[in-house]
């Protein structure tokens, strides 16, 4: 992917300085400062309050929110929005996200750049409203049909919420591919310290406009590396956004052989990448018996169990994933190498630990710590883990 | 380190005072803070509490673990949360709200009419600053400077000077009980 130029943030949207401040209104305020003017959503505990404030600050500000019927509509609304000119996100939480899905595979392969911002709460279902979870790693990745990729990153504070709103935005536009930010109640809930810099300190990436003449536009180029430039729908130029099987015009190409190009693209954007886009915390990792994997708060509730093992003379490294899509399998494979042990506490049965045994291959134990939705894991029983797995 | 409980019933403003506090901590006394409140349908009447971590420190484990603080200010979050407060902890009452059930040695119980003095103020939606003054001047856990400071933005402008009244009849309060209970060499408070 070829490096793109970076602007300063419109000041109009940065509301710099010190505020005390939840993960949800973080994520509205790293949204504004990244450029996003267009917010179509539906309420839904816990997020709404990333809506609210969107809304609140819209007409200050020069954007536009729209609450929807639904979710459905919500997401297909912003990849109109998108294909409008603008930066474009939405905000919701289990039963929302999965209603999402669909339009989550269209946007994937009409490769809009869009953010969604998923406030996790115990499911299946409706679940748990108001309590915390970290159930819906997994339908980040797969939730729609077919073969695709997408981006996936994991905020642990208010502070962070903020901060990778404004990367989630540089990443879309970038690989031109949904990016989620999966939070969870209790970041999203929970007030922090929250520093907005000066605007001229914030970098965000301007859609990379086609600049070509009318009549040679193509929304796409499936190279498996870059991405064409977009336009504005209404500016003049002829395309086709459809979510059948398309050329680099955009129109229907029902073959076998368009599909493989297609699906290939979609994901090799992304696999060929992947190393600039994955962002990972360490702290002790180099001479560790035991790594704790985590990600989101169970990586803060996790640092507790960690001192005390730590404390009691335990080799214990820390891995926290920034971005968890893509998943960071050339470090797991480096690290299972030497470690006797990854133990992987988060909130729901285990879902990233499937990818930490995947890319371990065995090489090394890798340990459960599962804690269904509702409440944060209790640090004892990680440390108990700790403890086992360094036997 | 403290770790602090502000609780009540919803409506009394159990959550602001987490986050006035947490705001005059973090933006104005040079420290961290964490809160985290009850939210939905327990915030909305019953026993509501909120949470507030302070360290000089940044701060991973976003929860009390033992208490070193509680406000109560109803008697079912007093019910509810004063055997989670530690041995030796601070307990601060709405004392026309609670009656107070438990070890009177095991923990250093201070009395607070906060919603009297708030209708003497004119209106009782003043007594959690008065709560406030009083927590400030008892645990010294956050300046009252800070604390005014961070009142703009958290209480109607219209109201920004009775709730700064508020909270000095509640300091006042506050270190007059400070002073006439004589400190017990318990351990929790501010150590833990």
């Amino acid at each position: 992917m070829p490096a793109r130029n970076t602007v300063a943030a419109d000041p109009k949207g940065v509301d710099s300085g010190a505020h005390f401040m939840d993960g949800d209104h973080a994520l509205a305020e790293g949204a504004l400062a990244a450029g996003c003017r267009f917010f179509a959503g539906y309420p839904i505990t816990p997020s709404t309050e990333t809506a609210e404030r969107f809304a609140e600050r819209c007409p200050a500000v020069g954007g536009l929110f729209i609450q929807m019927e639904d979710e459905i509509a919500s997401a297909t609304a912003l990849i109109g929005g998108a294909w409008g000119g603008q930066k474009v996100m939405t905000v919701t939480s289990g039963p929302g996200f999965s209603l999402m899905m669909e339009t989550i595979g269209l946007a994937a392969t009409t490769e809009t750049p869009l953010v969604i911002a998923d406030v996790q709460r115990g499911g299946p279902s409706t679940g748990l409203p108001t309590l915390t979870a970290q159930q819906d790693m997994m339908q980040a990745r797969w939730g729609s049909h077919g073969d695709y990729r997408i981006i996936a990153l994991v905020p642990d504070s208010p502070q962070e919420c903020f901060d990778l709103a404004i990367e989630a935005f540089n990443l879309s536009e970038i690989y031109r591919v949904p990016v989620f930010i999966m939070t969870d109640e209790t970041v999203g809930h929970m007030h922090e310290k929250v520093v907005i810099p000066e605007a001229e300190e914030i970098r965000v990436v301007e859609r990379n406009w086609y600049q070509g003449p009318k009549g040679e536009y193509r929304p796409y180029r499936f190279t498996g590396r870059d991405v064409a430039p977009m336009v504005k729908a209404g500016d003049g130029h002829r395309f086709h956004i459809t979510g059948l099987t398309h050329d680099e015009r955009g129109y229907p190409a029902l073959t076998a052989e368009q599909n493989d190009k297609v699906v290939r693209h979609l994901i090799e954007k992304i696999d060929s990448n992947a190393e600039s886009i994955i962002r990972v915390e360490e702290d002790g990792i180099e001479g560790a018996d035991v790594v704790v994997l985590s990600y989101g708060i169970t990586s803060r509730i996790a640092i507790r169990a960690v001192q005390e093992a730590r404390q009691a003379g335990l080799k214990v490294g820390v891995l926290r994933l920034i971005t968890v899509w893509p998943f960071c399998e050339k470090k797991i494979r480096e690290l299972a190498g030497k470690v006797k042990a990854i133990v992987v506490p988060e909130i729901n049965y285990g879902q990233m630990v499937l990818e930490v045994e995947r890319c371990a291959a065995g090489q090394c134990k890798v340990v459960s710590v599962n804690h269904c939705g509702g409440a944060v894991h209790d640090p004892e029983v990680i440390l108990a883990a700790i403890q086992e797995a360094a036997k | 380190m403290w770790e602090i409980k502000f609780s009540g019933f919803g409506g009394q403003g159990i959550v602001r005072c987490a986050l006035i506090t947490g705001k005059a901590i973090s933006l104005y006394d040079g420290k961290f803070a964490t809160m985290t409140q009850s939210f939905g349908p327990e915030a909305r009447g019953g026993a509501c509490q909120s949470q507030l971590i302070i360290s000089e420190t940044r701060i991973a484990y976003p929860y009390c673990t033992v208490p070193g603080v509680l406000v109560a200010l109803s008697q079912e979050a007093y019910d509810k949360y004063e055997p989670g407060l530690g041995d030796g902890g601070i307990l601060i009452y709405e004392e026309d709200l609670v009656k107070p059930s438990g070890d009177p040695q095991r923990v250093r119980r201070y009395a607070l009419p906060a919603t009297r003095f708030a209708e003497e103020l004119g209106n009782r939606l003043f007594a959690n600053l008065v709560t406030l003054g009083c927590f400030s001047a008892i645990t010294g856990a956050v300046t009252a400077e800070a604390m005014k400071k961070a009142l703009p933005g958290l209480v109607p402008d219209r109201f920004l000077k009775k709730n700064i009244q508020a909270f000095d009849k509640g300091y006042e309060h506050g270190l007059a009980l400070r002073d006439a209970v004589p400190a017990e060499p318990a351990t929790a408070g501010a150590a833990q």
